[in-house]
């Protein structure tokens, strides 16, 4: 922890000319970056809002009463389905590993994280590969039970809206048990002893105690779900689930109208709006600072016998419905692959992409977002408070809308840059932004920069405002109190963020095949060209190949929210933090 | 693949001024798989020395060109479906070519009158059935709706292109009342909602989930003469039937490509569609993906075998792409998909 010198001269805050002058410079570097931020992440939405407003009257009656109703009610059932599924599953499993001990415990805890390496629509296809008519599981039960076809038989449809709650579930819960976890493990013990030696139960201490502690970060982590929800089209789509973004796609493709889509993607953003506004809601009506002790972590309670078994089972089940059983059916499909053909060159070339393009992209969030974020704590004023949340914004926009949106402000800097450079030359330098991979990099800063700056705020937040007082009134500057102060504590919170950031690029599919130039791919693009002609078999190695990068960063993620280093801004120490609150 | 497209812009921009690349280059942006024409560009390359970039983009292939506008790299465009090649024409993303060569090689009826796209192959939309199941050899898309098929048959999402299409020709063909009423009759048959590919309907008829299904043509070949020994099986366990519109034929598709607007090396794009038309050109691409070629007696062969010959319904593909708005929207209208 970095201690405070105070400065020699200690002059009243508010009195000190030449340090208010100082103090706004800085402050005017952060607003300047904020707005930077904001203005990248509106150019492609104010692309869109201009498309849409070039519709015809008719494609708007169309999607109005054809299209918008079912599109809605389907969205709002998978949203709420996700919701409660990733809920359940996350902060269930966050309490357990934490309040409890119980035999593999600590594997369990790190192994709950896995399934965010795994993209949904890799998970969705190996679930209809299982459980179709043909698939292994019904195969079985068919032997089993005697029965001949499929027709003779009840069984569940995978390809249906519970199949899609329950796949979306199992694959993005480890939003919220990241940010849960990260609260529940700093915590403080005398809290929750507290509630104990007076009597309180463990469901009773959990509900009253650690929940309603746990509410920034459970909303932070929900609302990453849910807008990765909103915006997954892959899986969607192979489960027949309908939902707007679904619907975005055939208004657009189908009825050759870019404007109707853009129209639905309105809509669409109109629900953003809402999950962000709740989720700022649910963390900021209250603020949740304690003390800057280290918390003394919780004392996990032994679970004995039997019940300490089916903790484990418990956190498993998540591990290997998420992961396990997915990656299992991948490595069979890779390794029969490659045993018959061998492993493609262009793997390995897609793989140099791929880590290329997330990594480039991770530093420019990351920075972006920590800039963001500095702006939102240290300039408090309403305008930068709606900075920050306009930067949040493009991590809801599917991946092709906000690339079709990025496209044409994208291209006007390409053309004025290649026609100037062409009318002093004489020769045509190309497209510098679509031309290279720049356009893909800005598509992921703009599509993930909600993770950096949302993530390193909440981060941020633990961090007592008072803290941030002391620290101006003893001489510092916003600048020195963001050097010595904040950025010292909210580590942990940079890291996790440039680490969710790196895997969910790696993932990222759609801008990606839009705006990559000629002769590149990426492990996505690559696999989304082997499955779209049938051969998902060959993609498997691709699948496999984005899994194993992912793996590594989450498992670092893992270690970075685990107890043994817990944020020491975090601490949720002592009765005053609560009184505060 | 290489991973020079990824360098920071201003060392491209430096690159660019050392000079323009001096070997005849064409660039290619496809909706088609690049591992499915390929075979037809490495071709091409060897014959005529001139290199050929690829990127396959799906959706927004065409806002990309048009965006790029005047300097776009985009020479030649790939596209799948006929509406989509008439899309980029009325885009303003291509632009005519008078090609002897080419004008020889594809029929009239097969190309934009002005000259902005060429077919390069075809393929039409029929019906799977079972083997063990169904005995009749024959069926008109009408039938489908006949309600003796109730709960017995399997289609991909009403909203896929190629269903988008064949619902456009039924509209050209009945009418839009009429169409409305026949993809109405169509559902309610459905033994399942729709999802998956068409794959999946011959898949589905194999596990008994249906009998009869809907899909193209060259899947049936790619299934039983691919490596993969569970897809085998589905293709065994269907037979193509002779499937027309009463009084009619086939529904009848194509892939097809165009020359772009603003494309910088335009030679070497007409020398690649006039390879990709020519005989050595057809028979690499309908051998390679089970598909008809563009004239009859070169390549096919194998289509043929696994699909009987081609018999187009006598609609222009032009009809068909005017269509296809109100045929997506009949598709919301009946709840095709719900």
């Amino acid at each position: 922890m970095t201690a405070l010198t105070p400065s020699k001269a200690v002059p009243a805050p508010g009195t000190d000319r030449p340090g208010r002058r100082a103090s706004d410079r800085a402050g005017r570097i952060l607003l300047a970056g904020a707005w930077t931020a904001a203005a990248i992440v509106a150019a492609p939405v104010l692309a869109l809002l201009i498309i849409a407003l070039g519709g015809d009257a008719s494609t708007a009656r169309h999607v109005g009463v054809n299209v918008l109703p079912r599109a809605l009610l389907d969205t709002g059932v998978l949203l709420a389905g996700v919701a409660v599924v990733t809920s359940l599953l996350g902060v269930g499993a966050a309490w357990l590993v934490t309040a409890y001990r119980f035999p593999l415990r600590d594997l369990m805890a790190a192994a709950l994280v896995l399934p965010l390496a795994v993209p949904t629509y890799i998970v969705a296809y190996v679930y209809v590969e299982l459980l179709e008519p043909l698939g292994p599981v019904q195969t079985a039960f068919r032997a089993m039970a005697g029965y001949r076809m499929k027709a003779e038989y009840w069984f569940p449809e995978v390809r249906s809206m519970p199949g899609a709650i329950l796949i979306l579930g199992a694959v993005l819960y480890p939003y919220v048990y990241l940010t849960a976890r990260a609260l529940f493990a700093v915590q403080s013990a005398n809290l929750l002893e507290a509630a104990r030696t007076l009597g309180a139960g463990p469901w009773e201490t959990f509900r009253t105690i650690a929940l309603p502690l746990a509410r920034p970060a459970l909303a932070l982590g929900l609302s990453l779900a849910l807008l990765e929800t909103l915006n997954d089209i892959g899986a969607s789509e192979y489960l027949g689930v309908r939902t707007l973004t679904v619907s975005i796609y055939a208004t657009w493709l189908n009825r050759g109208s870019l404007p109707g889509a853009a129209q639905i993607a309105c809509v669409m953003l109109a629900i953003v709006v809402a999950i962000l506004w709740m989720e700022a809601r649910a963390r900021g009506g209250r603020s949740f600072t304690g003390s800057m002790k280290r918390p003394r972590p919780v004392s996990p309670l032994p679970l004995p016998g039997a019940a300490g078994w089916a903790a484990t089972a418990l956190c498993a089940l998540p591990i290997i419905v998420g992961f396990l059983a997915p990656v299992a059916f991948l490595a069979r499909e890779a390794i029969a692959r490659t045993l018959r053909a061998g492993i493609p060159d262009e793997i390995a070339a897609a793989l140099g992409a791929s880590l290329v393009l997330a990594g480039t992209a991770t530093v420019i969030v990351v920075a972006l977002g920590a800039l963001v974020a500095a702006a939102v704590r240290l300039v408090r004023r309403p305008t930068v408070a709606l900075l920050g949340r306009i930067a949040a914004l493009g991590y809801a926009l599917p991946g092709t809308v906000l690339a079709v949106g990025l496209l044409w402000p994208l291209a006007a800097v390409d053309n004025v840059v290649a026609d100037a450079w062409r009318g002093v030359t004489g020769v045509s330098p190309g497209l510098i932004l679509t031309g290279s991979g720049a356009a893909v990099v800005i598509a992921y800063a703009i599509r993930f920069l909600g993770i950096a700056s949302g993530g390193i705020e909440s981060g941020m937040s633990r961090i007592s405002r008072h803290i941030d007082d002391a620290a101006r009134t003893l001489g510092r500057r916003p600048g020195g109190v963001l050097r010595e102060i904040h950025l010292p504590l909210a580590r942990p919170a940079l890291v996790s963020a440039a680490l969710l950031v790196f895997v969910d690029a790696m993932k990222e599919l759609p801008a990606t095949l839009l705006l990559r130039p000629l002769n590149v791919d990426t492990l996505a693009t690559l696999l989304y060209a082997q499955a779209s002609r049938g051969a998902f078999e060959e993609g498997a190695l691709a699948a496999l190949a984005i899994v194993v990068a992912g793996i590594v960063p989450v498992v670092a993620l893992m270690r970075v929210s685990s107890p043994a280093t817990p944020p020491e801004a975090a601490a949720v120490e002592d009765a005053a933090g609560l009184a505060r609150a | 693949m290489t991973l020079h497209g990824l360098i920071p812009p201003l060392l491209l921009a430096t690159a660019a001024l050392a000079g323009p690349a001096v070997a005849a280059e064409v660039n290619v942006y496809t909706s088609r798989e690049p591992a499915l024409i390929k075979p037809v560009l490495d071709a091409f390359s060897k014959e005529t020395g001139v290199k050929v970039n690829a990127v396959f983009l799906t959706n927004g292939l065409e806002e990309r060109v048009k965006a790029e506008g005047q300097n776009s790299p985009a020479d030649v465009i790939v596209l799948v479906d006929v509406a989509k090649l008439a899309g980029a024409a009325e885009m303003g993303i291509t632009q005519p070519v008078n090609d002897p060569a080419i004008s020889a090689n594809v029929p009239a009826t097969l190309r934009d009158p002005a000259g902005h796209w060429v077919a390069t192959t075809l393929r039409s939309r029929v019906v799977y059935a079972s083997k063990d199941r169904v005995k009749q050899d024959a069926i008109t898309y009408e039938e489908l709706a006949d309600p003796r098929w109730k709960g017995k048959i399997c289609i991909r999402s009403g909203q896929h292109p190629y269903n988008v299409s064949l619902f456009s020709a039924a509209v050209s063909r009945m009418g839009p009342e009429k169409a409305a009423e026949w993809v109405k009759g169509v559902k309610a048959n459905l033994a399942k909602k729709p999802s998956g590919g068409d794959r999946d309907v011959a898949k589905d008829i194999l596990a008994g989930v249906c009998d009869i299904g809907v899909g193209n043509t060259y899947y049936v070949g790619l299934m039983r003469n691919g490596t993969n020994a569970s897809e085998k099986q589905w293709g065994q366990a269907i037979k193509v039937l002779d499937s027309r519109f009463a009084g009619g034929g086939t529904h009848v598709n194509v892939s097809g490509a165009a020359v772009a607007r603003f494309s910088p090396n335009k030679d070497a794009a007409v020398k690649l569609i006039a390879f990709m038309t020519s005989d050595a050109g057809q028979r690499i691409l309908a051998d390679l993906n089970y598909e008809y070629p563009i004239r009859k007696g070169v390549g096919g062969a194998e289509t043929e075998k696994v699909a009987g010959p081609i018999n187009p319904d006598t609609l222009a593909l032009a009809d068909v792409a005017k269509n296809r708005k109100a045929a997506s929207e009949m598709v919301d209208q009946v709840g095709f998909d719900n």
